[in-house]
């Protein structure tokens, strides 16, 4: 048996309100590729970042031994001084800076005041010859793709002596050629001894080349699989990635009233705003039904959020084309406000960066979608506005001392509902709700439940867009499945099923 | 909880105690001098730009913290075209309306630059700044042009008579300036009762009586005891009346109407402004638009003031505007700030002015000073915020 290279122990980390991770155990072997797998908000990122000292020592409870020693990181750079090095899923490169200055960059060759440029441009390249990448160092980064980008990045890791190299997704955004060739390098360095952690959603990839893989769900480790003694086939996977007992965390819907198709969007394409070649959401074309709801199921970057906020009124993307049809009749919704005019809502993922402005009251942020409703020729009826607001907090039963509070110091699930009241303000007949539940504990998620089960119940359509799988089977009564920009997947809500699901995203994911 | 009560009021009215601080301050430095009748009517009439100029900027500071570097060469350049219009004989009038043309037309163009093409404002109007006092200068050939027209004068706040005339003709005491004062107490009393008896009828919470008391007490006798110092001097000077103007509608706007609600809500979240379907870029275009409009007014009020154009006139105007803004409690990120709270600034300042210039401080001290306000106001600011979080 191997050296063990990494030992993390009991490994327990909350967070305000939420136990990101309960007991993690993961052991690492030296010269091994160790694939980490679990659904989005399993942990496995928060794993990584108590691993890499982003959450310092003392800020959560276990041990990490490494290399036979307890470690006690209170920053990255302890973490990387014993060779253990991250490289995130978000490239972390300037884009206006050389090949050799981003691999550089924070541990500068030279003196403090003088920086070696050749020394600097001269061990660039032996790094970026150890990679494989034929680029001059002093290629600017904008000037390089996403695959040679993620090169760099790996040997801007072995110019800081990596001996274990962790890869959060990284391979989300290459293709397939540039994904083999990134495996395949994985590959050379584990022969030549080094040990890797890598995290994926792509299970062929991970058949690929890990040895053993451990799956994380709900912050807990469920188990190691190893290549040499288990059965590591993708179902098998997916069933320890998604087993968990679907509870009673959903409420119970009165009577289905299903009725005529209230959207439809049609052949709707969308490209990246600065990427422009890059299509981000493909020939999409999905409908929604009065009194239903219907969920977008995916994983992360599948292009959800993106398709969802083209269609609001363009507000992302370029290069939008595509047909949307409320009642039947052809809508061109080329600004926020004509989607709002065509009863169209969007209830962002983003609620604190992109839905509510913190620093104004519960009041304000209820009606600042539709003023004109409070005002009479631009001049505001506080009074009405003041009676908007309560009669909202009260319907949806936001805890607050009064609707002259700012939204900034509400709790995560209230904010959500000063969210969800702004847009029901604005009479919306279809709403699309982005990760309505993110981030906030049960009991308020079950009251959101709820908001949206009276929604359906007064005829409107919900399009549901979550990450959580069980929410998705839990609350839909139709879901998509969507992964990189296409529609891979419809099921009813009686055939869907968590491996059902997870299973047409991975098998799409090529 | 007392102690919480305390705080929790010091936080809300800082800037209105630290300006009591320092009046009593400067009131024993001065020997009691700061409070001649003469000396609050120089307030005023001294400060006006300021206040003027101040309101603008904080819709510009409001929508995230920009600020317009322009106005003061912008002053400059919109006194000088009238002044020189008046000085061929062009019907005063004319002259005025021309001016604010001028100051909305260089703020327009300047708030398209910012609006539509995105160019940063703090570059937008830096180039303002420079290609305007230039363009001053070539209008008025490098020379002073004086302005002569009376009525003009006393209209805008210039010469020996630039006071709203007594009804009454009491020797040494303005019986019309008090009566304005009372009627302006009355009319403000009636406003608060008036609100509040309709929020209680329809069942709204309304603030606790006492609080709502005590405010209209104090502010009613801070405009009575100005109406009285105002009348032992000459009366109320004509152009208060334009500040009050420009106060009292901008205040308006900016807590009564949509658009000074868009002002607010820029400057807390664009993204979230943007996708609650408000044209942003409108909001930033009316901001620095607006800005232009009032550096025109602040230009006529400049050289009737002064009585001629310079081209050296509005120098460091923007500076005091926007410390005024900021020392009144507007965030440097944008999002918060009141019209009022801007004005207290803008008193502030103009008290730490005039008193040290009674007390004979070196105008150079007086710099050091104001810029070491101008810097404690920030930092209160951003350390307050912090808490907040």
């Amino acid at each position: 048996m191997a050296k063990v290279l990494l030992e993390m122990k009991n490994i327990t980390k909350t967070f305000p309100g939420v136990k990101a991770l309960d007991n993690v155990n993961l052991k690492v072997e030296e010269g091994e590729i160790h694939a980490l797998v679990g659904e989005n908000g399993a942990g496995k990122s928060t794993l990584m970042n108590v691993l890499s000292g982003i959450y310092p020592y003392g800020t959560y409870e276990g041990d990490i031994v490494y290399d036979g020693q307890v470690c006690k990181f209170n920053k990255i750079k302890d973490s990387e001084e014993k060779g253990i090095v991250i490289i995130h899923q978000e490239l972390a490169l300037i884009p206006y800076m050389t090949i050799g200055e981003n691999m550089f960059l924070g541990n500068e060759r030279g003196k403090k005041f003088a920086i070696n440029w050749n020394e600097t441009h001269g061990l660039s390249e032996k790094y970026l010859k150890m990679v494989g990448l034929k680029e001059s160092s002093r290629t600017l980064i904008k000037d390089i793709g996403t695959g040679k980008q993620q090169l760099v990045e790996i040997a801007k890791a072995l110019a800081k002596n990596a001996k274990l190299l962790i890869l959060d997704e990284p391979t989300a955004s290459l293709n397939e050629t540039d994904s083999k060739a990134l495996l395949d390098l994985l590959l050379k360095f584990k022969q030549e001894g080094m040990t890797s952690i890598i995290i994926s959603h792509k299970l062929n990839e991970i058949a690929y080349c890990a040895d053993k893989i451990t799956v994380i769900r709900d912050g807990s480790t469920i188990e190691t699989l190893d290549k040499n003694k288990d059965d590591i086939s993708e179902d098998r996977i997916i069933k320890g990635m998604v087993g968990r007992d679907l509870t009673d965390r959903f409420p119970k819907r009165a009577e289905k009233h299903i009725g005529d198709i209230n959207m439809e969007i049609k052949d709707w394409t969308v490209y990246h705003p600065i990427y422009t070649e890059r299509k981000v959401v493909d020939k999409v074309s999905i409908n929604v039904r009065k009194g239903e709801v219907v969920g977008i199921s995916g994983l992360m970057g599948a292009g959800r959020t993106e398709l969802a906020m083209s269609v609001f009124g363009h507000s992302y993307g370029t290069n939008i084309s595509g047909r949307v049809f409320i009642n039947g009749k052809e809508v061109h919704m080329k600004s926020v406000g004509d989607a709002i005019k065509n009863k169209l809502a969007y209830v962002t993922e983003d609620r604190k960066g992109n839905g509510l402005v913190l620093s104004n009251s519960i009041k304000i942020n209820t009606t600042m979608a539709n003023l004109g409703a409070v005002s009479s020729h631009t001049v505001i009826n506080r009074d009405k506005e003041y009676a908007v607001a309560v009669d909202y907090k009260e319907k949806l039963k936001t805890k607050c001392p009064s609707v002259e509070q700012n939204v900034g110091n509400l709790s995560g699930g209230n904010q959500q509902k000063v969210l969800l009241a702004k847009w029901m303000f604005t009479d919306p007949d279809v709403l699309i709700l982005d990760e309505p539940t993110r981030g906030i504990d049960v009991g308020a998620k079950y009251e959101i439940y709820c908001i949206i089960n009276q929604l359906i119940a007064d005829g409107k359509s919900v399009i549901m867009i979550s990450s959580e799988l069980p929410e998705v089977l839990g609350m839909c009564d139709r879901i998509y499945v969507m992964n990189e920009g296409r529609i891979v997947g419809e099921v009813t809500a009686e055939e869907a099923s968590q491996e059902v699901i997870m299973s047409h995203i991975l098998k799409s994911s090529k | 909880m007392e102690k919480e009560k305390i705080m929790s009021f010091v936080k809300k009215y800082t800037m209105i105690i630290v300006l009591v601080l320092v009046m009593i301050f400067f009131g024993i430095g001065t020997g009691g001098k700061l409070f001649l009748p003469q000396n609050v009517t120089n307030l005023i009439s001294q400060n006006a730009y300021v206040f003027v100029l101040a309101t603008g900027m904080l819709l510009c500071i409001l929508t995230g913290g920009n600020i317009d570097l322009s106005i003061g060469s912008v002053v400059c350049f919109t006194g000088a075209v009238g002044a020189t219009m008046m000085d061929k004989g062009i019907n005063s009038v004319a002259a005025v309306f021309a001016m604010l043309v001028v100051g909305l037309i260089i703020g327009s163009i300047q708030a398209v630059c910012i609006a539509y093409i995105h160019v940063p404002p703090f570059i937008t109007t830096l180039a303002g700044m420079l290609a305007f006092r230039g363009l001053s200068n070539v209008v008025l050939n490098g020379m002073t042009v004086s302005v002569t027209d009376e009525a003009f004068q006393k209209i805008f706040g210039g010469g020996a008579n630039c006071y709203v005339p007594d009804l009454f003709g009491m020797e040494g005491f303005n019986l019309t300036c008090m009566l304005l004062g009372i009627i302006a107490c009355v009319i403000y009393v009636v406003i608060q009762i008036n609100g509040r008896v309709s929020r209680v009828k329809k069942g709204y919470e309304v603030d606790s009586l006492t609080g709502m008391i005590i405010k209209t007490v104090v502010i009613c006798a801070v405009i009575c005891v100005l109406a009285f110092k105002l009348s032992q001097y000459k009366g109320i000077p004509t152009v208060l009346i334009w500040v009050l103007l420009v106060v009292l509608i901008y205040g308006y706007i900016t807590s009564k109407t949509t658009i000074g609600r868009y002002f607010y809500a820029v400057g807390g979240n664009e993204k979230a402004t943007k996708l609650s379907g408000i044209n942003t870029n409108r909001v930033y275009f009316l901001a620095y638009a607006n800005m232009g409009l009032l550096a025109g007014l602040a230009g006529i009020l400049t050289i009737a003031r002064l009585t001629s154009a310079q081209p050296t006139y509005g120098q460091n105007y923007e500076m005091d505007a926007i410390g005024s803004c900021f020392i009144g409690g507007a965030s440097a990120y944008g999002g918060t700030g009141t019209v009022p709270g801007v004005i207290v600034g803008a008193v502030l300042m103009g008290i730490i002015n005039l008193g040290m210039s009674i007390m004979g401080v070196d105008s150079n001290w007086q710099r050091v000073v104001k810029g070491i306000v101008l810097l404690l106001a920030v930092i209160f600011d951003v350390t307050t915020k912090k808490e907040g979080k």
